[in-house]
C-alpha cells in the first residue's frame, strides 16, 4: 500500500505537470525575454533592466492603465448588476427548476457563436446609418444621427457587457442556488422588506459568486485588446494593443516586459479582491 | 483560379491577337492549356516525377500570398504549393522564430532587412531569374523612366542585393544575389467619396481639412500610419522632413502632436486597421475620406457605392503615394530538389499569369511585359496604362468592377511610379514612435 503522503503527490502530479509545462514554463520565458537586449535586428540575451526602466518611465504606462482600468472598472458595474438581477431571477422568481434551467442555458446561447460575431453584430446596430439611428430618425426623435453610439467609449463597453455578462452570471446562479429557502420565510417573519433581504440575506451568501464573476469579468477585460480596437474604431489602445504594436515589429524584449508588469498589477487586483472575500472559506463551510 | 477561369484567360488571349469565333476560342483554349502546362516548366519527364513529392510552403500576409496563384502555380508545375496567410507581425515572427517551417517567406522591404541580417534566408542567384533583365528598373536599379526612386522609407531596391549566397549585409549597387524577388507592389493614398465632398481631392492635407471633421480615418498599423500623417502634415506645411520613412525624435513628436490636436477636435471618426475595416468605414458612410488601399477603393466601388482613390501627384517636393513591395525570400534551409523547385516556382511568378491575377484588382509585377500577355488589351490598357475601359473591366474572379469608358484613379503606372513620396518602413525610432503612436490612440 501507498502511504497517504505519496498518494496526494500523485494525484497532484498530473494537473502540477501540465501546469509546469502550459503555465510555468512558457511565463518563465517571458520573464526571460524581458530581460533581453536587443538591437534594430536581433534580441541579445543579456540580464538588463533596461526594458523595465523603459516602462515604468513611460507617461504611455500609466495612461494605458488608467484608460483600461477605467474600462473594467465599468464593465465590472455594469455586468454584475446585471448578471445579480438575471441569476436572481432564474433562481427565486422561476418556480420549475427545470424551466430555470432552460433559461439559464438560453443565456448561453450567445455563446454558440464566435467572440467576434457577438461583437461585430453590434456594429450595424450603432453606426451613423445603423438601425438604432435610423429607427430614432425615422420616429423624429433626432434629426442628425447620434455618432456617441459607435466607435466610443460607450460602444466599447457595451460590447464587453455583452460579451462578458455570462461569466457574472454563472458564479452567481451557483451560489444562489445553495441558499437554503427558509432564509426567506425566516426573513420576511422578521419582517424585512424584499430590498432588505436582498441586502442583508442574500449578497453576504453570494460572495464567492460576485468574487469569482469579478476575478473573470476584470482579468478578461484587463487582458484584452480586440474589443476595444474594433468597438473604438481604434481610438482608443490598450494595455495589450500597445504590446501587440511591439510585437508587430519585434520589440519582443519591451512587450515582454509589459507582460510581466501586466501579470504584477492583475495578481495584485485579484490579491486584493480575494482579500476582501475568502473564497475558499465561503465555499468550503456552505458544504 | 477555377479551369473554367483558367481558359478564360486563354480565350482572351487568343482573342487579341484575331478575331476568331466561340467554338475555335473553345478549341484553342483547350491546346493551349495543355501546351501551357509542358511549357511553361519545359520540363522533362523524369523531373516531373522526381518533384511530385515536393512541397513549398509559402507564408505571407493575404493580399501578396494567395491562394488561387498557389492553386495555379501547382497545376503549371507538379508540385505541392501551400499558401500559408498570417498578418505582417505574426508572419515576421514566424520567419525569424521558427525559419524551418517556412520555404518561402513573403517579406516587404523592411522585413527583407531583418531577415537578411539574421540570417534566414539564402541569397536568390540573378542569373537563375529567367526575366530579371525584364523587371521594371525601379526594383533592380532604383530608377525609372530616367528618375530616380525615392530612398525615404526602405525602397525595394535598397534591400535587395546582397554580394554572396550567404551574405548578411545587404549593400548597395547591383549584385549578382538578391535578398527577395519582388512579386507584387502599389502605390497607395486615400480614398474619398465623391458624392458627398462634391470637388476632386488631390492633396493629402485634405485628410486633415476641418470640413471633415468626424468623417475622417486614418490607418492604424503604426509604421505605415505615421507616413500618412506627415504626407498630410507635409502637405498642410506643418512639418517639413528629412526623410518621412526614417524620422528624428523631434519629426515624430511634430507628426504625433498634430494627430493628437485632430484627435481632440474630434476629427477622426475611427482608425482602421485592415482591408475590410476600411470597406466598411466608407461603405457604412461613417466616413468619407481615409486614408486607403487601391483595391478596397475598388471594393467600396463593386457595392455601388462611389469611391475615388486620389490621385497624388507630386507638387513642389509635397504630396506622393505612399509605395510598398511584397517579394520572395529562399528560406536558408532550401537546398538540392528543393531548391530547384523554389526557383521554378519563382521564375513561374514572372511567367505572367500571377501578372495578370493581380493586375485585376489593381496592384502590379515587376515583370509587365509578361503579364500583359495574360490580359486583354483592354485590361492592359486600363490597369496599366490608364486609359478609358473598352469593355467591362472584371476583377480576378469575374465580379464586374468598371463599365466601358471608365479610367483608373491616378493614371497609368508611369504616372503613379514617377509620383512615390516614400516607401513602408520600419524607422530606427520605431520604438520611439510606437510608444507616440500608442499616447495618440489613447489620448
Amino acid at each position: 500500500m501507498l502511504s497517504a503522503r505519496v498518494r496526494v503527490a500523485l494525484q497532484v502530479l498530473p494537473l502540477a505537470l501540465v501546469l509546469l509545462v502550459f503555465f510555468v514554463v512558457p511565463i518563465g520565458f517571458v520573464v526571460a525575454v524581458s530581460f533581453f537586449h536587443y538591437d534594430d535586428f536581433g534580441i541579445v540575451p543579456a540580464f538588463s533592466p533596461e526594458n523595465y526602466a523603459a516602462v515604468l518611465s513611460e507617461h504611455l504606462t500609466l495612461d494605458l492603465y488608467l484608460s483600461t482600468l477605467r474600462f473594467a472598472a465599468l464593465v465590472w458595474f455594469f455586468t454584475l448588476i446585471i448578471g445579480f438581477w438575471v441569476a436572481y431571477f432564474l433562481v427565486f422568481h422561476v418556480r420549475n427548476q427545470l424551466v430555470a434551467i432552460g433559461l439559464f442555458l438560453v443565456c448561453t446561447v450567445p455563446f454558440w457563436t464566435s467572440n467576434i460575431i457577438r461583437m461585430i453584430s453590434w456594429l450595424p446596430l450603432l453606426g451613423k446609418e445603423g438601425l438604432i439611428n435610423r429607427g430614432l430618425i425615422g420616429l423624429g426623435v433626432i434629426h442628425r444621427p447620434l455618432e456617441f453610439l459607435l466607435f466610443s467609449d460607450f460602444s466599447v463597453v457595451v460590447s464587453y457587457v455583452h460579451l462578458f455578462t455570462i461569466f457574472m452570471i454563472v458564479p452567481l446562479f451557483n451560489s444562489m442556488s445553495r441558499i437554503d429557502r427558509s432564509l426567506f420565510e425566516a426573513a420576511s417573519d422578521a419582517g424585512t422588506s424584499r430590498l432588505q433581504t436582498v441586502l442583508f440575506v442574500v449578497v453576504p451568501l453570494v460572495k464567492s459568486g460576485i468574487v469569482l464573476g469579478s476575478i473573470f469579468v476584470i482579468t478578461l477585460v484587463m487582458g484584452d485588446f480586440y474589443v476595444v480596437r474594433v468597438m473604438s474604431g481604434g481610438s482608443r489602445a490598450s494595455v495589450v494593443s500597445a504590446m501587440f504594436d511591439d510585437i508587430s515589429v519585434l520589440l519582443f524584449p519591451h512587450a515582454a516586459a509589459n507582460a510581466v508588469f501586466l501579470i504584477i498589477i492583475v495578481v495584485l487586483m485579484v490579491g486584493l479582491i480575494l482579500r476582501a472575500v475568502d473564497v475558499r472559506r465561503e465555499l468550503v463551510d456552505q458544504r | 483560379m477555377s479551369e473554367r477561369g483558367k481558359k478564360h484567360d486563354r480565350s482572351r488571349e487568343i482573342s487579341r491577337t484575331a478575331p476568331v469565333s466561340r467554338r475555335a476560342v473553345l478549341k484553342g483554349a483547350a491546346a493551349m492549356g495543355a501546351a501551357a502546362g509542358a511549357g511553361v516548366i519545359g520540363a522533362p519527364v523524369i523531373w516531373a516525377q522526381e518533384i511530385k513529392d515536393i512541397e513549398l510552403r509559402h507564408v505571407g500576409v493575404s493580399y501578396s500570398v494567395v491562394k488561387a496563384i498557389g492553386d495555379q502555380a501547382q497545376k503549371d508545375l507538379g508540385f505541392k504549393v501551400s499558401m500559408q496567410n498570417l498578418d505582417t507581425s505574426a508572419a515576421i515572427t514566424r520567419f525569424v522564430t521558427q525559419p524551418e517551417s517556412v520555404d518561402i517567406p513573403d517579406l516587404e522591404g523592411w522585413q527583407t532587412k531583418v531577415a537578411v541580417a539574421r540570417g534566414i534566408l539564402q541569397g536568390i542567384e540573378v542569373k537563375r531569374i529567367k526575366e530579371f533583365d525584364n523587371i521594371l528598373p525601379i526594383f533592380t536599379k532604383g530608377e525609372y523612366e530616367a528618375k530616380k526612386v525615392s530612398r525615404q522609407g526602405i525602397s525595394p531596391y535598397e534591400a535587395m542585393y546582397i554580394e554572396s549566397k550567404e551574405s548578411t549585409k545587404i549593400v548597395e549597387g547591383v549584385h549578382d544575389w538578391m535578398t527577395f524577388m519582388p512579386q507584387v507592389y502599389n502605390a497607395d493614398s486615400m480614398g474619398y467619396r465623391p458624392d458627398l465632398i462634391g470637388r476632386p481631392i488631390t492633396e493629402w492635407k485634405e485628410l486633415f481639412n476641418p470640413e471633415f471633421k468626424g468623417k475622417a480615418a486614418i490607418l492604424d498599423v503604426p509604421n505605415i500610419g505615421i507616413m500618412d500623417a506627415a504626407l498630410a502634415c507635409e502637405s498642410r506645411g506643418d512639418v517639413t522632413y528629412k526623410n518621412k520613412g526614417n524620422m528624428t525624435r523631434e519629426e515624430i513628436d511634430k507628426t504625433i502632436d498634430v494627430l493628437i490636436a485632430l484627435k481632440k477636435q474630434g476629427h477622426f471618426r475611427a482608425t482602421w486597421t485592415t482591408f475590410d475595416q476600411s470597406v466598411e468605414l466608407m461603405a457604412a458612410g461613417e466616413i468619407i475620406i481615409q486614408s486607403m488601399w487601391s483595391p478596397a477603393v475598388a471594393a467600396v466601388r463593386v457595392k455601388g457605392i462611389p469611391c475615388i482613390y486620389a490621385p497624388v501627384n507630386i507638387k513642389d517636393g509635397r504630396e506622393g503615394y505612399r509605395g510598398w513591395c511584397n517579394g520572395m525570400g529562399l528560406a536558408r534551409h532550401l537546398t538540392g530538389k528543393k531548391l530547384d523547385a523554389a526557383y521554378e516556382y519563382l521564375n513561374w511568378y514572372y511567367s505572367g499569369w500571377q501578372g495578370a491575377f493581380v493586375a485585376r484588382y489593381g496592384y502590379y509585377s515587376p515583370v509587365p511585359k509578361t503579364a500583359a500577355k495574360f490580359m486583354t488589351e483592354n485590361e492592359y490598357g486600363y490597369w496599366y496604362e490608364g486609359k478609358p475601359a473598352t469593355d467591362i473591366i472584371k476583377d480576378p474572379y469575374g465580379v464586374v468592377m468598371e463599365q466601358p469608358g471608365a479610367k483608373r484613379d491616378g493614371g497609368s503606372i508611369v504616372d503613379r511610379f514617377t509620383n512615390i513620396s516614400c516607401w513602408n518602413t520600419v524607422m530606427d525610432e520605431n520604438q520611439y514612435m510606437s510608444r507616440r503612436w500608442n499616447e495618440f490612440k489613447s489620448a
